[in-house]
């Protein structure tokens, strides 16, 4: 056990583990943005550099049989909820062997088995599938919780309102998660809603809602673990908004004229894994060493990955009309 | 007991009371289909029967609730979701053509999505433009999602079977003109498998390819023409995704000649896809005649009940079709 204030479930192995989870995401998001600039990776993408704290630190309450809803920019919950980085890697590359098989690519990669119910390409488009998981819960006496992640910029979106309400009035075990970062693409939060924070909105639903600075990995920890337990013991939802920040742009071609330098700047000084990796120091969890050599492991994985990907083939053109039905 | 006639309404509500009867995982939800049951009464009763869980009341969400549906289809239950109005489908959109059609093949083949949207279409009933319209040819367009049209009691009770059994996706439009149409239906439950058509007059010299109310409305017309010596076939796909294909193609390769009927707006239709259909098939050199597309005009539906009639075609209208179509006979 820890000295840290931190949910019973969290061991002193589970937090080194989480930190060095935050670094894979990190380089996992920082290698798909150069294989971008450099043209070997197609498509569009969208990284969660910056937000790492709220994906491994919601997540990480998490029992295995729990699931989660993802976004856009998940590829930090996929990682998070137990992913394969080889098969995440092969998917950007588009190679039979990632988890869509190639067919999905960054914003539709899901691990069904490891309750990762998908990103989505639609904003505010997975809150309703979250809402309908965790009727499964209720209805079939499962006990899991689902984990419903999404932007400030869905909070705007119609399926927020009616799906929060919908599992409010049923007391569905779901945790909604608002990871504002600040721009709805070049939308400012406070430009695009009146409220200050978009937790204030959870009294619209009678449901609870909660503010967590984003990049603070036991107050993350601590707050979902509260909600998850709410859920789990048919309390109904929560709304958890973690103010963070993406220190990307919006997706691969974003100049971001929305935004200042400087307050970019602000933003990476408040870096989530910096701060949780002194936390651990002085708490003894971790030395100095052990820190070093575990973000040296993240970053081989990574190698690793791409190195799987780059070796794994094409999907066969015979694959194309495969699984329309089921 | 033999030939029991029931409505095309209650072979509904028997389908999924059968159903839910057997299968714990089928359960449905919707706007006021509890104590209310339901806009059309479809699911009078069951609430009494199934209780509030099965039968889940829903607050007017319709993307939540087609969302709902479509996460619950994604993690083992088999939802059967009841839209008001098949124009509402509109407010669900993204979650039935973004979401559910998509899901297992953006997943690489994992997961499935098996979920029945049950609602009632079509005008006739002076409900006006955003409670009438025929809009299953937008949906037959997405890959992943099933389109189903039945015409008849027996065929609605069978062809529910079949989508609730279905582990994908399906759009399952009932006309609301036909709730209270009655046949026979047997008791016990029975299963028409999606994409077999019915062909619901054996004819010679022209066939009907028309889909839900337009099939009551082509045998009649067949019926006239009858006695003026023409012989109609009526063919009802029955199901618009999967189309069966080869039974209008055999009924257009005995006829020669092929009118496609349906009450959704012509342009943009699905009587155009089974016109060019037959034009790239086989059956493209056993034409004596043009083939004939009959549908909605390009208007919303009105009100006034002269009007709106006249919006979509009639009995007339398909004899005449029928007598152009046959003139160099």
């Amino acid at each position: 056990m820890t000295n840290l204030n931190v949910p019973a479930s969290i061991s002193n192995e589970k937090l080194k583990d989480l930190y060095k989870e935050m670094w894979l995401i990190r380089y996992f998001d920082e290698k798909v943005d150069q294989f971008f600039a450099k043209g070997l990776i197609h498509g569009t993408t969208h990284l969660c550099v910056g937000q790492e704290a709220s994906a491994a630190g919601s997540i990480a309450v998490l029992e295995s049989k729990d699931k989660i809803i993802s976004t856009h920019r998940g590829h930090g919950h996929c990682i998070s909820k137990e992913g394969d980085v080889n098969k995440m890697m092969a998917e950007l590359f588009g190679r039979e062997t990632g988890y869509c098989k190639g067919k999905g690519g960054s914003m539709h990669i899901a691990d069904v088995e490891k309750g990762n119910l998908g990103a989505n390409g639609i904003v505010g488009g997975g809150i309703p599938l979250a809402v309908g998981a965790a009727l499964t819960s209720k209805m079939k006496n499962e006990n899991y919780v689902v984990l419903c992640f999404f932007g400030d910029g869905a909070s705007n979106e119609g399926s927020f309102h009616e799906s929060v309400n919908l599992a409010a009035i049923w007391d569905l075990p779901v945790v909604f998660i608002c990871e504002n970062n600040q721009y709805g693409m070049s939308g400012p939060v406070k430009d695009m809603t009146r409220v200050e924070n978009i937790a204030d909105r959870a009294s619209a639903y009678g449901i609870p809602g909660k503010i967590v600075d984003g990049c603070d990995m036991l107050e993350i920890m601590n707050t979902v673990d509260e909600a998850v337990e709410q859920a789990r013991n048919g309390n109904g939802p929560t709304l958890i908004e973690m103010k963070t920040y993406r220190w990307k742009g919006h997706s691969k071609s974003d100049a971001k004229k929305y935004r200042t330098r400087e307050e970019e700047n602000e933003w990476r000084a408040k870096d989530g894994i910096k701060r949780f990796k002194t936390v651990l120091i002085e708490a003894g969890v971790l030395t100095e060493d052990e820190a070093q050599a575990l973000q040296q492991q993240a970053s081989q994985e990574i190698e690793d990955a791409v190195k799987f990907a780059e070796a794994s083939p094409e999907p066969s053109i015979d694959t194309l009309e495969e699984d329309v039905f089921a | 007991m033999t030939n029991r006639e029931i409505t095309y309404l209650e072979a509904v509500r028997e389908a999924m009371t059968q159903e839910m009867r057997q299968n714990q995982d089928v359960f449905i939800l919707g706007e006021d289909i509890g104590i209310y049951g339901g806009a059309f009464g479809v699911t009078r009763g069951m609430i009494e029967e199934f209780g509030p869980e099965r039968v889940r009341n829903t607050p007017i969400s319709e993307a939540a609730i087609a969302g709902a549906a479509v996460g619950a289809a994604l993690t083992g239950m088999r939802p059967i979701l009841e839209l008001q109005f098949s124009d509402f489908i509109t407010i669900a959109m993204d979650q039935m053509v973004n979401q559910a059609a998509k899901t297992r093949y953006m997943f690489g083949g994992k997961g499935k999505v098996p979920m029945v949207l049950r609602t009632p279409s079509g005008s006739g009933t002076g409900a006006a433009a955003q409670h009438s319209q025929s809009l299953e040819a937008w949906m037959a367009h997405i890959p992943g999602l099933k389109v189903v049209q039945p015409s008849t009691a027996y065929d609605v009770k069978g062809l529910l079977k079949a989508a609730m059994d279905d582990d994908n996706p399906v759009i399952f439009y009932e006309h609301k003109l036909l709730y209270k149409t009655s046949g026979h239906v047997p008791e016990e439950q029975y299963s028409i498998p999606l994409g077999k058509a019915d062909v619901k007059r054996e004819g010679t010299d022209v066939t009907i390819v028309a889909t839900a109310m337009m099939v009551h409305k082509a045998l009649e017309a067949a019926a006239a023409l009858e006695k003026e010596g023409i012989s109609v076939e009526v063919v009802d796909p029955r199901t618009i995704v999967p189309l069966d294909e080869e039974t209008i193609i055999n009924s257009v390769k005995k006829t020669g000649r092929l009118i496609v009927v349906h009450e959704a707006v012509k342009r943009g239709g699905i009587g155009g896809e089974i016109a060019s259909m037959i034009a790239e098939s086989e059956a493209f050199d056993y034409l004596d005649a043009p083939i004939k597309r009959l549908g909605g005009l390009a208007v919303p539906i009105p009100y006034n009940p002269t009007l709106e009639k006249a919006a979509i075609p009639q009995i007339p209208d398909i004899i005449a079709a029928v007598k152009e179509v046959v003139k160099n006979k």
